[in-house]
C-alpha cells in the first residue's frame, strides 16, 4: 500500500505539470484583455505600457514557465519560510493577482475559512442527511419513506442551487424576514447572540448546498444497500441468528459503505473549489466567489494558480479515495 | 393426507407448507398475482437421517430449504422443528432457535462476508448466542476449523484468500459452530469442481456421524444424492410429486417424473450406458404463477389421462414411507405408451 501511495504520487506530478500547462493555454487562447475595464481615456500607448508591465510582453513559453518557476519555487519557499521564520524566500517573486496585486496563494489563504465553513458544513450536514435516508430507502424499498426519499433527491438532484437559493431568499429573507440573505463573515462569535446569528446566517446557503449533497450521496448509498441486502452473506448473518439491527448494521452497511466512501472521498474537492453560483448568491466571500470575481476581470494568475489548486486536490482525493478503498475492501490489494 | 413421514420422533415436520411470493405490477405496485414457488408440501425429516430434496431448476427446493429455517416469508401452513412451530413463534424465539438449524449455502463465495476474517465469520454465532470469553471462542473455532479440515492458522484470513473447496468448508463451519441438530445443505456442492465435490460430501458424510447431524440435502445431482440421502423427495413445480426411501426410489419410481429424473442420469459402465432408455419430456416446465389446473406435472406427463389435467392428485401412502402423487400411481394400468428413446450416441 505504501509502494502504491508512493507510485501513484510520483505518477501525480507528470500529470499535473500536463494539467497546468493546459489551463495555461486555455487561459491565454481565451479572449479578455485585463486593461478592458481602465477607463477609454487612458490612451493606447499607456494601456500598452501597463499590458507589458503586467508581463503579457513576453512569448508564451517564458510566461508558462516564469509562472512554473513562480508557484512551485517561489511559493513553496516562501511558504516554508512563513512556517519556520527562516528567511530562505528572499526577495523571490511571487505570483501576483493583477486585480489587488497582492499574492494570489495569500489571497486563496484568507478566503478558505469562509469557504470551508459554508461548503465544508454543507456538506458534512448533506452526508449526514443522506446515509440514514439511504440506508431506510433501500431497507424499505418501494415503501412511501423510499418514495418520498425519491421525489426529494430527484428534486434536490434536478433543481439547481440558483433556483433554491433564491427561492428561500424570497420566502424566509425578503416575505418572512427570518433570515439573512446575506452571509456577513466579519462577523465573529463572542456571545450567545452572536452565535443565534452565526447559525441564522449559515441556515439557507448551508441546506441549498446540502440538499444538492444529500441527494446524490443519498442515492448511491440507496443503490449500494440494495446490491448488498440481497447477497447470500446477509442471509448467512440471519441464519447465525443475528438481530435484525445487526445484521444491517454491521453485515450490510459495512459492505455498502465501500463504493459511498469512495463517492465522498471524491467529493471533497469541490467543498474547497467552493459552490461558485451559491456563494455568489448568499455573498459568501469565499473561493468559489474569487475566482468568478477574477474570471470577470481577466485577472490571469489568479485564474490559473486557483484552477491549478482545485486539480491538485482532485488528484490528490483521487488517489485518497483509492487508498481508503483498499483499507476497506479486504479483497483489493495495491501491490 | 395425515400422516406425511414416518414414526413419531420425527425432528422436523412440515405440513402444507405454502410460500407464495406476490407479483406486483403498474404504478401503484398492486399485486396481480403470485408465484407458487411452494405449494402445499409436507414431510417429515426424521433424527438422524439425510433426506434428499431433488428436482429441476425453479422447482422451489431452495425456497422449501429456506422456509424451514425461517429465512424465506412462509405464507402457509406449519413447520415443527422439536416441537416448536417455527412459523407462528416471533422473530425473537426464530433468534433462540438458530442455533438448532442452520444452513450451508449453494455459493460459497457469496455467502461470507467479503470483509469479515474466517475468524470472525466462525465466531460471530458463538458471540451472538454463548455468552463465552474471547479465549474460548479462539479455542472453538481452531477446533472448528480443524473439524472441516482447515489450518487454524489461516483463521485470520478473509474469503476470497480460499479456494472454493476451503470457502465451502468454512460455511460448514460456520453452520457447526452452535451444535446444530438440522443442517439445510442448499445445494452445497453444485459450485464446486467435481473433484472438490466429493471431499465436501465426504465430510458432511463423516460430520454426520461425529456430531449425529440431520440433514436435508438439496440438489439436482441425483448420482450425489443417491449416494448422501437416506430417503429422497421430487419435487416439481412447488410440490413433492414422489417422496421415498432411497433404494425404492432408485429402483422402482411410482411417479412418472420421477421416472423420467432417472432415465437422465448416465451409467457409468458404457456396456450399460448404452442400452439406456432416456424418457424425454416435451416442452418446458410451466410457470410457478400460473400451474396447470389438475396435476402439476399434467403438460409434460407422457401417461397424462382426463383425471390429471382435471383433478390433482393427492399425496398419497403406498407402500410403507412411499407416498406419490400422482392418479396412476398403485394401479397397473401403464397408460399410453411413455415416449422412450434411446440415448443418441454422442
Amino acid at each position: 500500500m505504501f509502494h502504491y501511495t508512493v507510485r501513484r504520487l510520483l505518477y501525480a506530478i507528470p500529470t499535473l505539470l500536463l494539467i497546468s500547462l493546459i489551463l495555461f493555454l486555455l487561459l491565454d487562447l481565451a479572449p479578455g484583455d485585463p486593461t478592458a475595464q481602465l477607463p477609454l481615456t487612458i490612451p493606447p500607448d499607456v494601456k500598452e505600457r501597463i499590458r507589458a508591465s503586467l508581463g503579457l510582453g513576453e512569448p508564451i513559453h517564458i510566461r508558462y514557465l516564469l509562472w512554473l518557476q513562480q508557484f512551485f519555487v517561489n511559493e513553496s519557499l516562501h511558504l516554508i519560510s512563513e512556517l519556520t521564520g527562516w528567511d530562505i524566500s528572499g526577495d523571490r517573486q511571487r505570483v501576483i493577482s493583477w486585480q489587488t496585486r497582492s499574492p494570489v496563494v495569500d489571497i486563496v489563504i484568507q478566503r478558505l475559512p469562509q469557504t470551508l465553513w459554508v461548503v465544508g458544513l454543507s456538506y458534512v450536514v448533506g452526508i449526514a442527511i443522506a446515509l440514514p435516508i439511504g440506508i431506510i430507502s433501500a431497507y424499505r424499498q418501494y415503501s412511501w419513506f423510499d418514495q418520498v426519499g425519491t421525489f426529494v433527491s430527484m428534486v434536490g438532484f434536478s433543481v439547481p442551487t440558483f433556483f433554491t437559493g433564491v427561492l428561500l431568499i424570497v420566502i424566509f429573507s425578503v416575505h418572512l424576514g427570518w433570515l439573512p440573505s446575506i452571509y456577513d463573515t466579519t462577523h465573529v462569535v463572542t456571545d450567545w447572540n452572536s452565535f443565534l446569528f452565526q447559525i441564522r446566517q449559515l441556515l439557507m446557503p448551508v441546506f441549498v448546498l446540502a440538499l444538492f449533497n444529500a441527494a446524490q450521496i443519498s442515492r448511491f448509498m440507496r443503490a449500494s444497500m440494495l446490491d448488498n441486502l440481497n447477497l447470500d452473506y446477509v442471509r448467512t448473518a440471519r441464519s447465525k441468528g443475528l438481530a435484525e439491527r445487526a445484521v444491517i448494521l454491521v453485515h450490510v452497511l459495512r459492505n455498502s459503505m465501500i463504493p459511498v466512501v469512495t463517492v465522498i472521498a471524491l467529493g471533497v474537492p469541490s467543498v474547497f473549489g467552493g459552490a461558485i453560483i451559491t456563494e455568489q448568491i448568499f455573498k459568501v466571500n469565499g473561493l468559489g466567489q474569487l475566482l468568478i470575481i477574477a474570471i470577470e476581470a481577466s485577472d490571469i494568475p489568479m485564474v490559473q494558480t486557483l484552477s491549478f489548486i482545485f486539480a491538485i486536490l482532485i488528484v490528490l482525493f483521487n488517489l485518497i479515495a483509492d487508498v481508503i478503498y483498499g483499507i476497506l475492501d479486504p479483497r483489493i490489494r495495491y501491490d | 393426507m395425515s400422516e406425511a413421514g414416518l414414526t413419531g420422533d420425527a425432528l422436523v415436520e412440515v405440513r402444507n407448507l405454502k410460500v407464495h411470493f406476490p407479483i406486483t405490477a403498474g404504478i401503484l405496485r398492486r399485486t396481480v398475482g403470485e408465484v407458487r414457488a411452494v405449494d402445499d408440501v409436507s414431510f417429515d425429516i426424521s433424527s438422524g437421517e439425510t433426506l434428499g430434496l431433488v428436482g429441476e431448476s425453479g422447482c422451489g427446493k431452495t425456497t422449501a430449504g429456506r422456509a424451514i429455517l425461517r429465512l424465506a416469508e412462509i405464507t402457509s401452513g406449519s413447520i415443527r422443528i422439536m416441537g416448536t412451530d417455527i412459523v407462528k413463534a416471533d422473530a425473537r424465539s426464530v433468534r433462540e432457535l438458530r442455533p438448532l438449524m442452520q444452513m450451508i449455502f449453494q455459493d460459497p463465495q457469496a455467502s461470507l462476508n467479503p470483509r469479515m476474517t474466517v475468524a470472525d465469520i466462525i465466531g460471530e454465532p458463538l458471540r451472538e448466542h454463548e455468552a463465552s470469553t474471547l479465549r474460548r471462542r479462539q479455542d472453538r473455532v481452531d477446533e472448528l476449523m480443524e473439524s472441516v479440515g482447515l489450518n487454524r492458522d489461516h483463521a485470520s484470513r478473509y474469503p476470497h484468500e480460499f479456494s472454493g473447496g476451503q470457502r465451502q468448508r468454512i460455511g460448514i463451519a460456520r453452520a457447526l459452530a452452535l451444535n446444530p441438530r438440522l443442517i439445510v445443505c442448499d445445494e452445497p456442492i453444485a459450485a464446486l469442481d467435481v473433484s472438490i465435490q466429493a471431499q465436501v460430501v465426504n465430510l458432511l458424510e463423516e460430520l454426520q456421524d461425529r456430531f449425529e447431524l440431520t440433514y436435508l440435502f438439496i440438489s439436482h445431482d441425483l448420482g450425489m444424492v443417491r449416494h448422501i440421502a437416506d430417503r429422497v423427495a421430487v419435487m416439481y413445480l412447488g410440490t413433492i410429486v414422489e417422496l421415498a426411501p432411497r433404494s425404492d426410489l432408485y429402483a422402482d419410481p411410482k411417479h412418472p417424473y420421477t421416472e423420467a429424473l432417472l432415465s437422465a442420469v448416465p451409467e457409468p459402465n458404457p456396456a450399460t450406458e448404452r442400452e439406456r432408455q432416456r424418457i424425454i419430456l416435451e416442452g418446458d416446465v410451466p410457470s410457478p404463477a400460473n400451474a396447470p389446473s389438475g396435476c402439476v406435472f399434467c403438460t409434460r406427463c407422457p401417461k397424462a389421462i382426463d383425471l390429471c389435467r382435471r383433478e390433482r392428485p393427492e399425496f398419497t401412502k403406498i407402500g410403507p414411507s412411499r407416498f406419490v402423487a400422482c392418479h396412476l400411481a398403485g394401479t397397473d394400468q401403464p397408460g399410453p405408451q411413455a415416449n422412450l428413446r434411446p440415448v443418441p450416441s454422442n
